[in-house]
C-alpha cells in the first residue's frame, strides 16, 4: 500500500489503458490524521473529566466519555477512510478514488486540465506530506490527492503538466 | 451617428503594424448622468419624511447650486472617463485600455471567444448606438464595449468573429459580415400561449393576488402590504410580460461565424456563438406544453449569461435546431431507465429518469411533470466522477455526473452499479476520443 519510489513509477504506470496501477497514500497522512486526531480530543477528555468532576461530582464527569467515544471511533474510522483512497495514472486520464461509507471515484483527462496547485501547511511540511490538486473548466471537478511525499507530489505535477500541455484542449 | 471616436496611432513595441486604438462613441458619457439623480430619488423613495424635511430647509440658491455642482461633477466624470477609455483590435487580442485614477487594462484573446453579444437597451436603440460585449471564461460586466455607433458595433463584431475564425489579419477588415440563413422565429402567438400555459407564470400572479389581502386582514397595516405586495407584483409581472418582452421576436439564424440568436421587444439582443462553443443543451418540457408537443430548449456557454436558445416551438422543430447546433447529433428517442429498485432511493420521480449514449453525446434526463433532456458532447467532458452513498449501495445504485466547462453538472441518476462503474470507464474513453475529432477554435482554419 506504500507509494511507489518515484524512479520506478513512471514505466510501471498506465501505459495500458485497462488496468490501472492504483497507488495508495503514504503512510505519514494516517499517521498525522490520526495524530491530530489525539492531539485535539485526549486534552478535550482530560480537561472535561476533571473539571467536571472537581466542580460538579464524579457522575457528571462521565461527559468526558463523549469525546473519548470519539477519539476511540476515529482512530479504526480515519485508517479505513485513508486506506480507501488512491489514485491511478493512466495514459490519458487521472483516476482518484476514495470513501467508504459515500464512495466517489473521479476521471479527469489531462488535456482538461487548467492548473495543478500543491499545497502543504505546517503541519503536513513536518511530516513531509504536501496535496495536489487539478482544477478543470468546471468547478465541480474535484480531484485532490490529500497527502503524498513531496518529491512525489512535484514528480506528479511535473507529469500532469507535462501530459496535460501534449494533449491540451480547447474548451 | 456612427462615426468612431477620435483615432489614435499609437506604434507597437515589435515594429510590427501599428494598434490602432480607438474611442468609445461620445453619447457614452450620458448614460452615466442619471446616476446621482438615481441616488437622490432612490433616497427620498427610501425614507420619505426625512426627505420632506431636508427639501424645506433647503433655500432656492442652495438647491439650484448643489444641483450645478451635480449636474457639472457629473458631466466631468462621464467626460473623463469616456476620454480615458481606450479599444484596439489586435491580430490576436481585443485590448481594452480603461480608468481614470485606477488604470486598467484587458487583453482578451480572440481564439478563446465563447460568444459576442451586442446589446441595445431601449434608450440606446433611441440614440442609434450598441454595447459590446465577448464572452470569454472571466470575463465580466465591466469588460463590454459600451456604448459604440450601431453600424461600428456590426463592422467590429464582423472584424473580431473574422479575426477569431483564423481569416488573414489583412483581409480580416474585408470579410464582413456573414451571411445568415434564419432557422427559426417563433409568433408573438405562441409565446403568448407558452407563457399562459406556464406554472410559474400562474404561481406568481395568485401570490400577488392573494397575499396583500390577507395582510391587509391580518394586519391592517398599508406599509406592510405595499411592502410585500409590490415586490410579489415585480416578480409576476418580470415573469409574464417582462419574459414577454424579453423573448418576443426570437430568431434563430445560422452562419458560418456560428449560431446568431436576436431576440426582445424593447432591449434588443444579438447574440453570436461560433461553432464548437456549446457544452450543453437542454430540452425542457413543461407539464402543460406536452399535450401541444411543445418544447423549451436552453444551452450552456462558458463565460455567457444567456441560456435560452429556443423559448417555445414544437418538438421536431427544435431537435432540427439542435441537430445545426451541436452537427451530426440526433435527440435518441428510446431512454434507458434505471433498475426499478431505484424506487427504493427516491420513490415515484425515478421514473423520469434516464439515460442514453450515442456517438456524439450523453443524454440524460430527469424530472416527472417538468421533463428535462440533457445532452453533452463528448468531446465537452471536463470531468466524470461516479458517486455512491451507503443506501445506494445497499440497494446496489451508483450515480455518474458529467461535469462540463459551463460549471454545470449533467447527472445519470441511480443506475445499476456495474452498468455506472462501465459508464465512468466508457465517457471518460469516449471524452478522449472526442476531443481529437472536435473543431479547431479557429473554426475556418
Amino acid at each position: 500500500m506504500e507509494t511507489g519510489s518515484p524512479d520506478t513509477a513512471g514505466e510501471a504506470r498506465g501505459e495500458r489503458r485497462d488496468e490501472p496501477v492504483w497507488t495508495g497514500l503514504p503512510r505519514d497522512l494516517l499517521r498525522m490524521r490520526r495524530l491530530l486526531l489525539v492531539v485535539w480530543l485526549a486534552p478535550l477528555t482530560l480537561g472535561t473529566g476533571l473539571l467536571l468532576g472537581l466542580l460538579c461530582g464524579p457522575a457528571w464527569a462521565s461527559f468526558a466519555l463523549l469525546p473519548l467515544a470519539l477519539l476511540l471511533w476515529g482512530w479504526p474510522m480515519l485508517g479505513r477512510n485513508w486506506a480507501s483512497w488512491r489514485y491511478a495514472e493512466r495514459a490519458d486520464d487521472l483516476l482518484i478514488s476514495r470513501g467508504v461509507l459515500w464512495r466517489e471515484e473521479t476521471i479527469v483527462p489531462y488535456g482538461r486540465m487548467q492548473l495543478v496547485e500543491v499545497t502543504s501547511g505546517p503541519v503536513a511540511r513536518h511530516f513531509g506530506l504536501a496535496s495536489v490538486q487539478l482544477h478543470t473548466a468546471a468547478a465541480a471537478t474535484d480531484a485532490l490527492i490529500p497527502g503524498l511525499e513531496p518529491a512525489e507530489a512535484e514528480r506528479l505535477r511535473d507529469r500532469l503538466t507535462e501530459l496535460g500541455e501534449a494533449r491540451s484542449a480547447g474548451l | 451617428m456612427t462615426t468612431p471616436g477620435t483615432d489614435t496611432d499609437v506604434p507597437i513595441e515589435d515594429g510590427k503594424q501599428p494598434v490602432v486604438e480607438q474611442r468609445l462613441h461620445p453619447v457614452t458619457p450620458l448614460r452615466r448622468a442619471w446616476a446621482p439623480v438615481a441616488v437622490l430619488i432612490g433616497w427620498a423613495v427610501h425614507d420619505p419624511d426625512q426627505a420632506q424635511r431636508q427639501l424645506t430647509r433647503l433655500t432656492t440658491t442652495t438647491l439650484l447650486l448643489g444641483l450645478a455642482v451635480c449636474v457639472v461633477g457629473g458631466a466631468l466624470y462621464g467626460f473623463l472617463t469616456w476620454w480615458f477609455t481606450h479599444f484596439a483590435v489586435t491580430e490576436t487580442e481585443l485590448r481594452i485600455r480603461t480608468g481614470l485614477l485606477f488604470r486598467r487594462t484587458v487583453h482578451i484573446r480572440l481564439e478563446r471567444i465563447q460568444a459576442v453579444d451586442i446589446t441595445q437597451p431601449l434608450l440606446a436603440r433611441v440614440a442609434g448606438v450598441a454595447k459590446l460585449k465577448l464572452d470569454v471564461v472571466g470575463t465580466d460586466k465591466k469588460d463590454e464595449l459600451a456604448y459604440l455607433g450601431e453600424g461600428h458595433a456590426r463592422a467590429l463584431r464582423a472584424e473580431l468573429l473574422a479575426r477569431a475564425a483564423g481569416f488573414a489579419p489583412e483581409t480580416a477588415h474585408e470579410v464582413g459580415e456573414a451571411p445568415v440563413r434564419q432557422l427559426l422565429h417563433i409568433p408573438a402567438r405562441v409565446l403568448a400561449i407558452s407563457l399562459v400555459l406556464t406554472g410559474a407564470t400562474w404561481g406568481s400572479l395568485a401570490a400577488a393576488l392573494v397575499v396583500p389581502p390577507f395582510l391587509w386582514f391580518a394586519t391592517h397595516s398599508l406599509w406592510t402590504v405595499l411592502a410585500t405586495g409590490l415586490p410579489l407584483l415585480g416578480a409576476a409581472g418580470a415573469s409574464s410580460v417582462g419574459r414577454f418582452v424579453a423573448e418576443y421576436d426570437w430568431t434563430v439564424g445560422e452562419s458560418p461565424d456560428g449560431l446568431r440568436i436576436d431576440h426582445g421587444l424593447l432591449d434588443r439582443t444579438h447574440e453570436t456563438v461560433p461553432p464548437g462553443r456549446v457544452q450543453t443543451v437542454r430540452i425542457v418540457e413543461p407539464l402543460l406544453w406536452r399535450r401541444r408537443g411543445w418544447v423549451r430548449v436552453e444551452l450552456d456557454v462558458a463565460g455567457s449569461s444567456n441560456s435560452v436558445l429556443v423559448p417555445v416551438a414544437p418538438r421536431e422543430i427544435a431537435e432540427a435546431v439542435i441537430g445545426r447546433v451541436l452537427p451530426g447529433v440526433t435527440v435518441p428517442a428510446e431512454l434507458s431507465r434505471p433498475p426499478r429498485r431505484a424506487g427504493w432511493c427516491l420513490p415515484f420521480w425515478w421514473r423520469g429518469y434516464g439515460i442514453a449514449v450515442t456517438d456524439a453525446v450523453f443524454v440524460s434526463r430527469h424530472g416527472l411533470l417538468r421533463r428535462s433532456l440533457a445532452l453533452v458532447p463528448h468531446a465537452k467532458v471536463q470531468s466524470v466522477r461516479l458517486e455512491q452513498g451507503p443506501w445506494a449501495r445497499f440497494k446496489g445504485l451508483a450515480d455518474v455526473h458529467v461535469d462540463t466547462g459551463a460549471n454545470k453538472t449533467v447527472t445519470a441518476g441511480l443506475r445499476d452499479a456495474q452498468e455506472a462503474a462501465e459508464l465512468l470507464r466508457g465517457q471518460a474513453e469516449r471524452s478522449r476520443t472526442g476531443r481529437r475529432e472536435a473543431l479547431p477554435d479557429r473554426w475556418m482554419v
